[in-house]
């Protein structure tokens, strides 16, 4: 429960920033209808009981799967170099990164 | 023999047929190149097909079997889902975001099929990276179902489906994360399986949810099913959360096959209120010709399963916003051309508009129950829901062979009737969604049709994790008992 | 008012595998860009990454050796965070469960030995390189899915010193293991630097500052000390610091706030669903505990007590493992333990420092090493003779006896010629040798260097200082 009158409410504006998304206000209100049903819905796990419980993290429960030091080879620098939408000099081409 | 015979056939038949002389693995994929130009204009099941590339593997095929091998799969064309790795061929998974991404690699499972000398024969429609039940989510094209045009095929893998409805494949690969091969089987009147977590390679198949995508066959009968998961199973040095276990030879597990003493587990609560009455009675039909073959059949309790939706929405949606972060423009796929010069900027508009409704809906509710301040409240949580789920059937597992439910709560529907309601789409996927928060097996196997309508309905067969033999067998017997 | 300082370090150590964390390519610094990259470490669509068993392995013995306790329970999670330098734009890393819990570095010296703890260690996979143009950015993979170990370290350091002395005692046990090359210059070993000030009066830790990425000590002692300095400053006239994340301009020799958002910061870690989780038994960790190199400072006892050398001696000699290794080898092979001691700290460690030459690299070997100073020892050669010869040895190798023998280096004890030398430089130095006498001991020095002259530089010197001394007594 987000705010005052116990509903719950997302703030879809600061998700799409984490998710890198671009939206106009009508679409962001269109999902914010959509999504707080949603989160209305899954509002029922709060009835479980789940002290104590484990959670499940992984498809089937078992652990230990390594692989040994050993060379594999990759991709050639033309597979590489084909998929990318902008190259220079070999390197994959950017947008200037502002640190 | 006729191109639509040829095209016609099942995989077994097909192969028997090959092996005895009677056409060409060429003249196999001329047929179903034949069957796609007469019909698929109005089911819409392909994407795109690579007709010089197939036949030249068909050709290939030929010449392995004249030097002397003879496998179930050899020169057997597979429709494959578009979020397979096919090398040199485009993987979009039906998204506008990975335009022009050339595959330089083959799953895992493209290669096995490869190995077994089957042919990769073009690429079938889905929902967008998978996330949907009637593959309108895709951002190319719609798909409509073989048996009532005016309705969808289900989804995610509704053109895999479709394809092989539509006798415009032998076979097809699908993916199910929750209910999306067994779903759109059902909906089409195939055979559709989804093996345990862990059986079948995921190396290579773009990912959804992680814990949850399994690779699987769609076919006409559940021989052919079982033909396709013995050459995909098994370890795999490049996919470590696949199991080392032996892969038995599923075709000859089927002789014998016996509903006979079969104990089946029938859960009340998959049989509640909210189910189409027909696909209520259908089912409850099927499980009763099993016993009347001489199964056990006995009520059981699954009690966590009105959990199961919030738990995979949550589950699924928050791998899902890490599995899709990594298209972003940069290294491969579409790279939105007017940007501007920034990179955040090319980032957001390159996302916001690759990205399709329902994929970006997925995407902000998975980044939501993962972030800071909600992790325990929704994710936290959810993980540990799901254990009580998977301990629902570890109980059952130990009482009954396999569980028998309806595949969905309703038959195929509408065109358009439920994009702009999500969390109803979401509600459909109760029945199927269990199994994969589990890690078991299922499988749909088609057990009547409608009588309004003819709409095909499926009936779920449901295993132990790494059970596929019990559960093929069931299945393969349910097939006979049935007659259809 | 005094302050405390509180530094802790996050360093960041690529590891001496063989390939990459995730993937089988191969570690290599030196290829073209984009050429050494495969699905998974270019974060292709359905690649899943692999784990690489000897990246553990060397984690875990890093952890050993820095007396952490290894959890038997391990698992990766996923940072999620958009960077062009992450091909998922999340990092596999681990949150919850790392590797290695607890431990610690010892800096200072006899009765100021102080402990800095270690928090945890734990393992992730690299980024990859972003180079920088005019117009536009260049991303090179090559790098991307380097295995990452990253030790932090508690708040425990309170000067730049301190902070130096734990990296280089950090530095020096993972070459030791060889875990690490730790080579700075190559960003193997990196640093992300917290340090707070605070009134010496209060008892909480103050307001803590980040900088980011620093590889080379030097410069993360200089940012250190400008951070210190500015904070104080803040402090002093009565401000209060800002919790952020500076940079290090090491031209300007400055720290600059890097103004990140902080809504950017939601990492929004998850388990790593394509991994399995890790669950160590004892006896694996027992097999890797076997496996271990003796620690610098187990060794350095080890060289005082066995080898009578002196503190300084052994600090010198266990600095870097290869010394160690050629000073016990050379003992071996008979020469004595305090000579072949002042040899490598004086003769060997100048020339390799000179040369630039890694002493795994070096014609000079052990065996003729310690011939040469049998040599000395038996006083046939005198010890200008044996420093030439030893830096020949060094240059271009060859048996000491030989040489010797060939070119008729054998040092003059034939006290008839010593004798004849002696009384000839005497005779004509006779206002050196009164200088002798009238006690200007450095004189003799000057007779003795004559009597070197004229035997070429075969004379035993000791013999002439001793000769020439009972020539001026007028013997």
């Amino acid at each position: 429960m987000d705010n005052e009158n116990g509903t719950v409410h997302m703030d879809v504006e600061r998700i799409c920033e984490l998710a890198h998304f671009d939206m106009t206000s009508e679409e962001m209100s269109e999902y914010q209808d959509q999504l707080d049903r949603i989160l209305e819905y899954v509002e029922m796990l709060r009835q479980l009981d789940l002290d104590g419980i484990e959670p499940t993290m992984y498809g089937q429960p078992v652990a230990n799967n390594f692989r040994e030091d050993i060379v594999v080879p990759g991709l050639t620098h033309d597979e590489v170099i084909r998929n990318a939408p902008d190259q220079a000099n070999g390197e994959i081409k950017v947008p200037k990164v502002v640190e | 023999m006729r191109s639509d015979e040829i095209s016609g056939m099942t995989v077994a038949a097909a192969a028997d047929a090959m092996r005895a002389g009677k056409f060409s693995s060429e003249e196999l994929v001329r047929a179903v190149f034949d069957a796609i130009d007469e019909r698929d204009g109005l089911i819409g099941a392909y994407l795109t097909v690579d007709r010089d590339g197939a036949l030249k593997e068909a050709k290939t095929a030929d010449a392995r079997r004249r030097a002397g091998e003879s496998g179930d799969l050899l020169g057997i064309p597979v429709a494959m889902k578009d979020i397979f790795n096919v090398k040199n061929q485009p993987c979009t998974c039906a998204s506008k975001i990975l335009k022009g991404y050339i595959a330089p690699y083959d799953a895992t499972v493209t290669a096995k099929l490869r190995t077994a000398g089957a042919v990769p024969a073009g690429r079938v429609n889905m929902d967008e990276f998978a996330m949907g039940t009637s593959t309108e989510h895709s951002a190319f094209k719609i798909t409509h179902n073989p048996a009532a045009l005016d309705r969808v095929p289900g989804g995610s893998s509704g053109g895999s489906a479709a394809a092989v409805a539509g006798g415009m494949a032998l076979a097809s690969l699908g993916t199910d994360t929750g209910g999306s091969i067994r779903q759109p089987a059902s909906f089409c009147g195939c055979v559709g399986l989804k093996p345990s977590y862990g059986r079948v390679s995921r190396y290579g198949v773009t990912a959804f949810a992680s814990s949850l995508d399994q690779v699987g066959p769609i076919t006409k009968t559940v021989e052919d099913a079982a033909i396709i998961l013995g050459a995909i199973a098994g370890a795999d040095s490049r996919d470590q959360t696949v199991l080392d276990k032996p892969v038995p030879n599923y075709r000859a597990e089927l002789r014998g096959a016996s509903l006979k003493g079969l104990r089946i587990g029938v859960p009340d609560e998959y049989f509640v209120d909210g189910t189409d009455p027909e696909v209520m009675s259908l089912v409850r039909g099927a499980i009763d010709k099993c016993e009347n073959a001489g199964a056990q059949v006995s009520r059981i309790s699954l009690p966590h399963t009105r959990y199961a939706i919030a738990v995979y929405y949550i589950c699924a949606t928050a791998e899902a916003s890490a599995n899709l972060a990594r298209f972003d423009g940069i290294r491969y796929g579409a790279r939105c051309a007017d940007a501007g010069s920034s990179l955040q900027s090319l980032y957001d508009r390159t996302r916001t508009e690759g990205f399709g409704k329902e994929v970006k809906r997925r995407i902000i509710l998975g980044t939501y129950v993962l972030s800071s301040g909600y992790y325990d409240a929704y994710y936290s949580r959810a993980l540990k829901a799901r254990t009580l789920i998977r301990r629902d059937f570890e109980k059952a597992f130990s009482e009954c062979d396999v569980i028998m439910a309806p595949v969905a709560p309703t038959p195929a529907y509408k065109l358009n009737s439920t994009v702009n309601d999500p969390l109803k789409s979401y509600l459909g996927d109760v029945f199927t969604v269990p199994a994969n928060l589990a890690g078991i097996c299922g499988i749909s196997i088609p057990c009547g049709r409608t009588a309004a309508d003819g709409l095909p309905v499926g009936l779920q067969i449901l295993g132990p994790a790494f059970g596929e033999t019990v559960l093929l067998r069931a299945a393969k017997a349910c097939e006979t008992e049935f007659g259809l | 008012m005094k302050y405390l300082v509180s530094i802790g370090l996050e360093t960041h150590v690529q590891l001496k595998t063989r390939t990459k964390m995730f993937c089988g390519c191969l570690l290599s610094t030196d290829c073209p860009p984009n050429t050494n990259v495969c699905p998974v470490c270019m974060g292709l669509p359905g690649a899943l990454p692999l784990m690489n068993k000897e990246a553990i392995r060397k984690t875990v013995m890093s952890g050993l050796m820095l007396g952490c306790s290894i959890n038997k329970y391990s698992r990766f999670d996923r940072k999620n965070y958009f960077y062009p330098d992450m091909v998922k734009n999340y990092q596999i890393s681990q949150n919850t469960d790392p590797l290695c819990i607890g431990g610690g570095v010892d800096i200072g010296k006899g009765e100021n030995i102080r402990r800095v703890r270690i928090n945890h260690i734990h393992l992730e996979e690299d980024a990859a390189k972003i180079n920088h143009y005019d117009r536009h950015s260049g991303i090179d993979y090559n790098r991307c899915g380097t295995p990452l170990m990253e030790i932090v370290s508690e708040p425990d350091m309170h000067s730049s010193s301190d902070a130096m002395e734990y990296l280089t005692a950090l530095r020096q046990i993972l070459v030791y293991a060889g875990v690490s090359d730790c080579n700075l210059e190559d960003g193997n070993m990196r640093s992300d630097v917290n340090v707070s000030v605070r009134p010496e009066t209060s008892d909480r830790l103050g307001t803590k500052v980040e900088i980011k990425n620093m590889n080379t000590f030097k410069g993360i002692c200089a940012a250190l000390e400008f951070e210190i300095d500015r904070q104080t400053a803040i402090l002093k006239s009565g401000g209060s610091v800002v919790q952020e994340t500076r940079r290090w301009d090491g031209e300007c020799g400055e720290t600059f706030s890097m103004r990140t958002k902080e809504n950017a910061h939601d990492y929004r870690y998850f388990p790593e669903p394509d991994l399995l989780p890790v669950m160590l038994d004892d006896g694996t960790i027992e097999q890797w505990r076997s496996e271990l190199p003796e620690l610098p400072g187990k060794k350095r006892e080890r060289f005082k007590t066995q080898y009578s050398l002196p503190e300084y001696d052994a600090g010198v000699l266990c600095a870097q493992l290869p010394v160690a290794a050629f000073f016990e080898q050379t003992v071996q092979r008979g020469a004595a333990p305090k000579s072949v001691s002042n040899w490598i700290m004086t003769d060997l460690l100048r020339l390799l420092g000179q040369t630039g030459r890694d002493i795994s690299d070096i014609p000079l070997t052990p065996d003729s090493f310690a011939s040469l100073l049998k040599l000395v020892d038996s006083k046939s050669i005198n010890t200008p003779t044996a420093k030439e010869l030893f830096e020949e040895l060094f240059e271009k190798g060859g048996e000491p006896e030989a040489i010797v023998k060939e070119r008729g280096l054998g040092q003059v004890s034939d006290t008839g010629a010593i004798e004849e030398f002696a009384a000839r430089v005497v005779a004509e130095n006779p206002k050196v040798a009164a200088d002798y006498v009238g006690g200007k001991a450095p004189a003799l020095q000057y007779l003795v260097g004559q009597v070197m002259k004229l035997s070429r530089g075969k004379a035993n010197p000791q013999m002439a200082a001793e000769i020439i001394k009972r020539k001026i007594a007028g013997e």
